[in-house]
Order: C-alpha cells, then structure tokens, then sequence
C-alpha cells in the first residue's frame, strides 16, 4: 500500500531535485539535487553556513523550499509532511529534547505522539538498550553530551522510522562515543535504515557509503570516499623538519601551491597541477626538511575545496 | 581596581543596549504601552459616571411627574431608556443590568402632592457597583427638595417649609449597604485569573521556541490544534483549583455570599479561563520570545483591569472606551460573576455575556491555530 513498502534495494528513498531556499535576499540553497538509495549511509559535508542544516529541514518537512521537488521515502516533502513526521527520523543539530523531563518521560512523550502502543514499555526498552537502566528518572538537562545524543538517536529511533535525518549529531561528543554512534549507524542502516548524516568528521566521512560536499548551498562533489579524492586531481606533499612555519608562509604564494595545512609535525601541501607544484618546490627539496609525495586524504580535498570555494558564513 | 570595575560594569550596559536594540518588538511596546495607555485611560476612566440607564415606571401623568422627571434628566445623571408597566419588568431589567436606575411614580402623585400629602416615589438601584450609584443617588436628593419648587409656588406652597413635598424613597438592591468588598471580591475573582491564565498560555509556546525544543516538536506528527489544547487543558485545572481558592477565602474572609446558583458560576467561570487561557496562547504565537510573550500578556490586562467595570464604572466610560471594554471577556465576567454571587443572576439574565465570552473564545483559538507555524520558515 504505501510506497515504501517495496524494498527494492535501487529505489531512491531520497529524491530531490532543484531544491532552493533563500532567507531575505540570502540563498542558502541553490538547486541542489540529491538522490540516496536505501540502506546507504549518505554524508553531507561542508563548512558551518553551506547550507546541510537548511537542506536536511527541507527533507524533514521543516522548510518550504522555494523551488525544486522531493520526495522522502515516497512523500511529498511540500505536500506530505504529515505522513513525512511518521516515517522519518529527524534528529536536530543542537539537543532538543525537554531538559527538564527525565530520560523516561522524554522517551514516553516521543512514543505517545507517535501514537506507538504500550509507550511505557517502549520506553522501558529504548532505555535497556541505551544502557541507561537504572537512570532513567535522572533530568536529560543533567546528562553529558555524549549521553544526551545517545538519548536523542534512541528517541529518533524509536518510533522505528526507515530513514534517518541526522544533523551533525556527534558535534561535541567524545571519540569513543562518536565510535559506538558509528556502529550503532552501521548496525541501523545493515537493517535496511537509509542515513543522511552531515559531519565536519574526516573520519566520520570516511564511514559513509556516500558523501557530499556542499559550499555556498550547492554540491561541489559526490561519490564514495575514494571517488571524491580521485575527483579531486589533487597532489598532495606531506613536509617535516624544522621551521615549517616558516616555510608555509614562503611557499604559500607559489605558484600551483593551492593550500598549505600544518598537521601535527608535517605540512600538507596540496594543488591540483602536479607538474606545477613540483616545479615550485623543486628549489626546496634539498633544504633542511623532508619533502614526501604522500597519499591524498579525504581532509586534503575539503580543505582545498573550503580554500578554492572560499565559503563559510562570511 | 575600581576603575576596572567601572570598565566592566560599562561593557555589561553596552551590551544589554546591543541586545535590547535588536529585539525591536520589545523595544516598541515598551514605548508603545506607556503612552497609549496613558491616553487610553487618561480619557477612558470617569470616577463620576453619568447617563446612567433608567426605566421609568409611571402610574401618574401629571404635571408634577413629568416636571421631576425632566429635572432628573437635567442632571445628565439619568437617562430615561425605557416605559415600563410593572414591577416584574424593572426587577428582570435591574437583574440582568439592562439599567442602572427604576423610578416609580405613585398613583395619583400630582394630585396627592398638590394636597400637601407628601407622597412616596420610589427610586431602586443597582447597588452591585456602590461607586456608579453614589452621585446620582445624592443628586436626586437634592433634587427632591428643589425640583418641583417653581410649579408649586403660590397656594401649593403653603405651609411646607424646608421639607421636600414629596418622600423619596431609594432602594439599593444586592448590596444596600454598600459593602465594598461585596463588590470588589468578586470582581477580583475575575482579574486573578485573567493576569495568572493569559501569563501562563503566552509563555507556553515561546518557551518551546526559546530552548529549541519546536524543533523537535514539529518534526513530530502532531497537530498544531493537539498541541494547544495539550497546553491549555493542565491549566484548566490550575485555573480550576484558583477559583476555587478564591471563593472560598471570598467567602470565609469577606462574608461574600453566592447568591445565585454555585453550579452556573462553576461552569461560566469555567468558559472565561478558556477565554483567558486561549487569548494567552494567542499572544504566544505571536511572540518572539518569552518578554515578548509577558508585554503582550500586560498590554491585555491593564485594559481588562481598568475598562472592564471592576475598579472603575464601566458606564462613565465615554462610549469608544465601552466598546473596547466590550471586547474583553473580563467585562463580562465581571458581570456574570456579580450577577450570579450578589444578585443572584441565572443563566437567562446573562445569555448575553456568555455567547460573548464564547465568541471571543472562538475567536482567539482560531487565530492561533492559524498563526501556529507548522515549519520553521
């Protein structure tokens, strides 16, 4: 009966196109098109302001786009929002649950507007399987960080949605929380959970099926990880030794010299004209530090592509 | 040290000017509250109210009648709205507050005052309000002494001296002795419930916007109408268990009786905190945040506190300032409540106030269920 009950493992869940929105005379999403098939993990990177938080409201139901289509699991995301809030998961970017209801009461209120039967004993299990049996009546205002987007991600899943809207939910969660987050996503989407999760993560961005960037609310690339960076053409040098500062504010202005990023001990020096870059650096090679071709990460294309976009809020 | 703390203290200022600045609406009504209600009430209030409705019930057409009444008319106290023929008719009109004031004209008045009998005449009052009554009242008996002294010069004169020619006896229905806190307690009833309810409701929807937590709450399926009334009904029972300590202190402390029936106040007072409760929610639709929220819900409760007849005559008001207290449920509340505690209204008496309360009601939810955003747009 409903369109989301044949499983087909090409269907789109997700299926946007053109999708628009302006605040004042601000665009913040500009036709954008996206397509994500079920039980993929799809993740949507960009800088703070490029427009994730806007487009996934959109996919919510939360926005009106200004113009383009789309559909969620089959529903209309202008016309359908109702049947939308039903079957999707949305979990904002900053906590909203009531913080001055317990974890118990929180996850009974999302189980009782979902009209789900026996809200106490679903409530009861979500709990269980949150590791949280025996806290439940404590505050969720009083929880950590890392506890209060496992509560949030356990209220999401609760009411057993087959798509998940996660806006940057492991932002201020500690590494190990974010790792059992992952899993706990893995586990999701391996049950046929399809994810749209957005990240600033490098090595949450790794973990997904499918990734995009976004700058200035329009997507610059897509693909899986090792398609992004062999889009990218980019060459990158990794440089250790002394007075690397120095060198980086040198090197910076030559040419097919596009960025220029300290990592730990090693500077990232990237372009997409090969041949250019080792002309430039080929004065330096024998000075004091070491100069190694190294393998392009995901990091390095994001970080050329903040630099070519110049993007951001400002 | 201490001119560090002057630098401190100097950017703290600064700061919440930026901010005050920036919320506009706040800014506005801060400005905008003050002087418009300095003007509104300014000109509204009259602690002296005159043209006052008044039947007149004549059994005698005689001339001195007529000069008496057009003397009472001369006062600008009185204005003779209605003819009646019969006592039932004035107490059905004085009980549902149609009038203010009945005089009676005696039988053969003209004739008996002409005979130096010193006739009665009959002058009753809606004394549920002491402080509309009290002018009138001592005009009319200066009138008694004064007004018929130029038809009756010559032979009719004879023998009188200082004494009115005629007895006029006032009749203070509901609260003859004029008891303030007859009047004021109830009354009271009604503006603690207006401020505690509208306050409430206005600060429920804002508060979910203020925390982020809308948000969450529309990307769940459920209606804007079902979140309204989950956040109205709690404070039903709230406004309930007010009520209930208000009448009864009013009742312990004050000797207030409920004259009429407990059961129809229970119920009426029932509808006006719904009124109250859903014009609160209003406003927080409206609202940005929760001062917002607060400005609207005072902006509401001055005018319910000073235009609604409680503290001031609600007819010396000029007939503008009558209008807009029409609006306000307290208006009618306040009505209903002394009708039903001191005069001992029943529903019929007050059909009126009821289908205005419920209007207003109907009104004030439907516009906040249209205005409640069912996206974050």
């Amino acid at each position: 009966m409903s369109p989301t009950m044949a499983a087909d493992e090409n269907e789109f869940v997700i299926d946007a196109e053109g999708l628009t929105k302006s605040f004042g005379n601000r665009t913040v999403v500009r036709d954008l098109t996206i397509r994500v098939r079920r039980g993929r993990i799809f993740g949507f990177l960009g800088a703070n302001g490029s427009g994730k938080t806007t487009t996934i409201r959109m996919l919510a139901g939360l926005l009106r786009p200004d113009a383009g289509r789309g559909t969620c699991l089959g529903y209309d995301i202008t016309t359908q929002t109702e049947m939308l809030k039903r079957h999707v998961g949305y979990m904002t970017q900053h906590f909203s649950l009531y913080t001055d209801l317990s974890i118990r009461q929180n996850l009974e209120f999302v189980a009782r507007v979902h009209e789900l039967p026996h809200p106490r004993r679903q409530a009861r299990a979500a709990i269980e399987r949150l590791g949280l049996a025996g806290r439940e009546d404590q505050l969720a205002g009083a929880l950590s960080g890392g506890w209060k987007q496992r509560l949030a991600l356990s209220a999401c899943i609760l009411p057993g949605p087959e798509l998940l809207l996660l806006d940057e939910p492991t932002a201020g969660v500690d590494p190990k929380a974010r790792r059992d987050f992952w899993n706990n996503i893995h586990d999701l989407a391996a049950e046929g959970m399809t994810v749209l999760v957005s990240t600033h993560y490098m090595d949450e961005a790794e973990r997904c099926h499918e990734l995009a960037y976004l700058s200035a609310g329009q997507i610059l690339t897509r693909g899986t990880a090792q398609e992004v960076i062999e889009n990218s053409h980019l060459t990158t040098w990794t440089v250790s030794g002394p007075d690397l500062s120095e060198l980086a504010k040198r090197i910076k202005t030559l040419p097919g010299i596009e960025s220029v990023t300290p990592f730990g001990t090693t500077l990232h020096v990237s372009g997409t004209d090969a041949a250019r870059i080792e002309k430039s650096i080929s004065g330096l090679l024998d000075g004091p530090q070491k100069w190694e071709r190294a393998e392009v990460t995901l990091e390095d294309v994001f970080i050329h592509m903040m630099g070519v976009a110049g993007d951001g809020e400002a | 040290m201490k001119f560090g703390m002057w630098k401190r203290t100097w950017a703290m200022i600064v700061k919440e000017f930026i901010q005050l600045r920036r919320d506009r609406m706040s800014l506005g009504l801060m400005i905008f509250i003050p002087l418009l209600q300095l003007i509104l009430f300014g000109y509204a209030i009259n602690m002296n109210p005159h043209h006052l409705p008044t039947a007149v019930f004549a059994r005698d057409h005689g001339t001195y009648a007529r000069t008496f009444l057009s003397a009472m008319k001369a006062t600008r106290y009185f204005d003779i709205v209605r003819e009646v023929h019969s006592d039932e008719e004035i107490d059905e009109l004085i009980l549902s507050g149609k009038i203010q004031f009945a005089v009676e004209i005696p039988e053969n008045f003209s004739r008996d005052l002409a005979r130096g009998q010193r006739p009665q005449m009959l002058v009753i009052a809606d004394a549920t309000d002491p402080a509309t009554i009290g002018g009138p009242i001592s005009a009319l008996r200066v009138l008694a002494g004064t007004a018929l002294a130029r038809d009756m010069a010559g032979p009719l004169r004879g023998g009188q001296g200082s004494q009115a020619p005629f007895e006029l006896v006032v009749h203070q229905r509901y609260n003859p002795e004029e008891i303030t806190s007859l009047n004021i307690v109830p009354g009271l009833l009604g503006t603690i419930l207006t401020l505690t309810m509208v306050v409430f409701t206005a600060l429920a929807v804002t508060r979910e916007t203020e925390r982020g937590t809308m948000e969450n709450l529309l990307s769940m399926p459920i209606r804007p109408v079902e979140v309204m009334m989950g956040k109205i009904v709690p404070y039903i029972l709230i406004g309930a268990v007010q009520f209930a300590l208000i009448l009864g202190a009013a009742h312990l402390l004050f000797n207030v009786p409920v004259t009429g029936s407990l059961l129809l106040l229970v119920a009426l007072s029932t509808l006006f905190i719904v009124a109250n409760l859903s014009i609160g929610y209003t406003f927080s639709t409206v609202a940005r945040n929760q001062l917002q929220a607060v400005q609207m819900a005072i902006m509401f409760f001055l005018p319910s506190l000073l235009l609604s007849g409680f503290l001031f005559p609600f007819r010396g008001m000029p007939e503008w300032a009558q209008y807009i207290g029409s609006v306000l449920p307290l208006t009618h509340f306040t009505r209903i409540v002394r009708g039903i505690m001191l005069k001992g209204a029943t529903f019929g008496d007050m059909v009126q106030e009821v289908v205005a309360l419920g209007l207003f009601t109907l009104a004030a939810l439907g516009v906040a269920v249209t205005r409640f955003r069912r996206t974050l747009d």
